[in-house]
């Protein structure tokens, strides 16, 4: 089904990596995260990215949630070249399109869980009232209903891995780029969000990349590109797709 | 993004850091201060002097030697010749706009009482010199047109001389010893208080202008003449009179500069008025200097902090954050932090400035304007100080600032 959708292609795919490469640094210390990756990703997909760490896994991850420029090739949303983009429609596509759930959460540290949650939504300019209203609500879809005063500094790893994810999904983005949603939580609690994961995908018709190692994780998703050394290695469907 | 939500943002980040934030803007805080306490005394030292001026009348006329060189009080008194009594005789009978003049000579003198003796300002003068200067006595008599005949060995004296010399006993019949000579204390001198200056108008004593030149200097030339002018509206007349009476007298040509000078009330009360300007506006621009530190201080903190919270900013950055609105944020704090600055500043100059103008006996007059404009000026500071390290902040690569340690 996916393949149906991604040969013909009348409508150019949501995110497409075209000839990617990524360069830390110059000469001698020049570290290459990418070597010219491809990738298609077309609307309501679910994929998964897995490959040993150090990979590039997360390199990517940033080119598709526009943290970060590539050194050669080309980035495009839906045919869209991004490179040509000013800093504020950047801006603009991290607050309304996608979804970022860091591999590090990345919360605001002395700060509250609902005021974490709410931050993409001050950006887009939306009234305190509404925002605190639809922080609630996020923060209760991860489970973290009553913590919302909760410091960051307060809650367990993976609280703070569902503050980021409330974070993620306030905004009601397409995209949920995720980087290791559940590398910091136990299996139960991974099941848990993968469950919502799935839930986002198929009943909001949400497109969903994630990061993972984990092969049993990975199984929820109905792709999985699998990096090597900052090529793409193989790139197929799920065998085994969630019922 | 609101601007309500900004300024949400910059007072939570403030307040998060108390001790920091007011350790900051205590550079904001003196440099306001500072502006309006200067201004304050200028303004207090201005009235004062304009006030004492007044005084005196505006119908007062001072006739000094020394060309009229735009310099305070003229050139060398030695050089030139001083006046005669002559001089004196001819200007009262001579000068219709004049209603008076009066010989004035001084002279620094000790005087001895009993045990003690202090140095003071010894004036001779004519009597009408005390009705022009508008100064009577509290005590006994002034000094009158037998004294002056007769050269009488009386005197009169101020306050502080009763204070310092006869330690508050009545001074009235009592003799002071003068040099060699012995005088006989017929008045006491109402008290004038201290000059804008800071002179101690009290410190005086007077004797007949006759006594003076035959027994303390032993010359009768005239110093200086004090002039009532006829009317506050014949002034300018009665000083056109004397210059032309002087002229004459003095042999000066047609196009030779004066060798005198007439001052009048106002000239002085502008030179008064020009000095506290220039001394207020200079104190007032070393203030405006401790109000820009105040906002390099502002900065250098800003500057912290943005390498700080780099993390923060990466983070707000990759939810959407634009880099106008870094850009906001971090400038409000640097403007909050100088306008809370400046209106501690203005609470604290203007409380200084109501206590000092009340410990130096100067009128207080709130600078409203000063206030205002020192308060804008810290604003000012702060968006300008505000704005390098907030543009710091919004040029942050979102992905290098999230991995920023
Ligand atoms: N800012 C950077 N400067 C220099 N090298 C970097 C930088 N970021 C990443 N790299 C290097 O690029 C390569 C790819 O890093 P990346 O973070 O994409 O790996 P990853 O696949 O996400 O690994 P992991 O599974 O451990 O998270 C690594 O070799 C890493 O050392
Ligand atoms: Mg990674």
């Amino acid at each position: 089904m996916v393949e149906a959708i991604a040969e013909p292609a009348a409508a150019p795919p949501l995110l497409e990596l075209r000839g990617v490469t990524k360069v830390y640094g110059e000469g001698e210390a020049a570290v290459h995260a990418l070597r010219g990756v491809d990738l298609a990703i077309q609307r309501g997909e679910f994929v998964a990215i897995l490959g040993t760490s150090g990979c590039g896994k997360s390199t990517a991850m940033n080119m598709l949630g526009c943290l970060d420029a590539p050194t050669a090739g080309e980035y495009r949303i839906e045919g869209v070249s991004v490179g040509a983009l000013p800093a504020d429609v950047l801006a603009a596509l991290r607050n309304r399109r996608f979804g970022f759930i860091f591999q590090g959460f990345n919360l605001l540290s002395r700060t509250s869980a609902i005021d974490n949650v709410e931050l993409p939504l001050i950006y887009a300019g939306v009234p305190r009232r509404e925002r605190l209203q639809r922080a609630r609500e996020a923060l209760a879809l991860v489970g973290l209903a009553g913590r919302e005063s909760a410091r960051s500094t307060q809650l367990s790893g993976g609280q703070q891995q569902r503050v980021a994810i409330a974070r993620a999904l306030v905004s009601r983005p397409e995209v949920i780029l995720a980087d290791e949603p559940t590398g910091n939580l136990d299996s139960r609690t991974g099941a848990e969000i993968m469950a919502l994961l799935t839930r986002l995908n198929q009943e909001l018709g949400l497109t969903v990349v994630m990061v993972t190692h984990d092969r049993e994780i990975a199984a929820h998703a109905r792709r999985h590109v699998v990096f090597r050394d900052g090529r793409i290695l193989s790139d197929a469907a799920n065998e085994r797709p969630p019922s | 993004m609101r601007l309500r939500d900004t300024l949400t943002l910059a007072f939570s980040a403030l307040l998060r850091n108390k001790m920091r934030s007011l350790l900051t803007t205590l550079g904001v805080v003196i440099g306001v201060a500072a502006v309006i306490l200067m201004q304050a005394l200028g303004l207090g030292a201005t009235a004062k002097v304009t006030g004492e001026i007044a005084s005196m009348g505006s119908n007062m006329l001072v006739l000094m030697p020394g060309g009229n060189q735009r310099q305070p009080f003229g050139g060398s008194f030695l050089a030139v010749p001083l006046f005669t009594q002559r001089d004196l005789a001819a200007i009262e009978s001579e000068c219709d706009a004049v209603r008076l003049a009066a010989a004035s000579n001084t002279r620094s003198v000790n005087i001895v009482v009993g045990e003690r003796s202090r140095s003071t300002n010894l004036y001779g003068v004519t009597p009408s010199w005390f009705e022009i200067r508008e100064w009577g006595v509290a005590r006994g008599r002034l000094l009158d047109d037998s004294d002056l005949q007769q050269g009488a060995k009386r005197c009169l004296i101020g306050q502080t001389l009763v204070r310092e010399l006869f330690l508050d006993q009545d001074p009235l019949g009592a003799e002071l010893r003068l040099h060699d000579l012995t005088c006989e204390v017929v008045g006491v001198m109402v008290e004038k208080g201290t000059s804008t200056f800071g002179a101690d108008q009290d410190d005086v004593a007077f004797m007949p202008y006759t006594t003076f030149v035959r027994r303390i200097t032993g010359d009768d030339h005239v110093a200086m003449i004090m002039i009532s002018a006829a009317s506050d509206e014949r002034t300018d007349e009665a000083k056109a009179q004397i210059e032309a009476l002087m002229r004459q007298r003095r042999r000066i040509m047609k196009g030779e500069d004066d060798d005198f000078s007439v001052r009048d009330m106002r000239e002085i009360q502008t030179l008064m008025s020009t000095v506290t300007g220039v001394l207020t506006t200079l104190l007032a621009s070393v203030a405006a200097i401790s109000l820009i530190v105040g906002g390099i201080g502002i900065m250098n903190i800003m500057l912290v902090s943005v390498t700080e919270r780099t993390r923060e900013i990466g983070i707000r950055m990759a939810v959407g954050a634009r880099g106008g609105d870094i850009l906001a944020q971090f400038l409000l704090e640097a403007v909050v932090l100088a306008a809370f600055g400046g209106a501690i500043g203005v609470v604290i100059g203007l409380g200084l400035a109501y206590a000092l103008a009340a410990a130096l006996a100067l009128p207080f007059s709130a600078p409203v304007d000063g206030a205002l404009v020192a308060f804008a000026f810290a604003l000012a500071v702060g968006v300008i100080f505000g704005v390098f390290p907030a543009r710091k902040a919004a040029r942050l690569r979102p992905i290098e600032a999230l991995r920023f340690e």
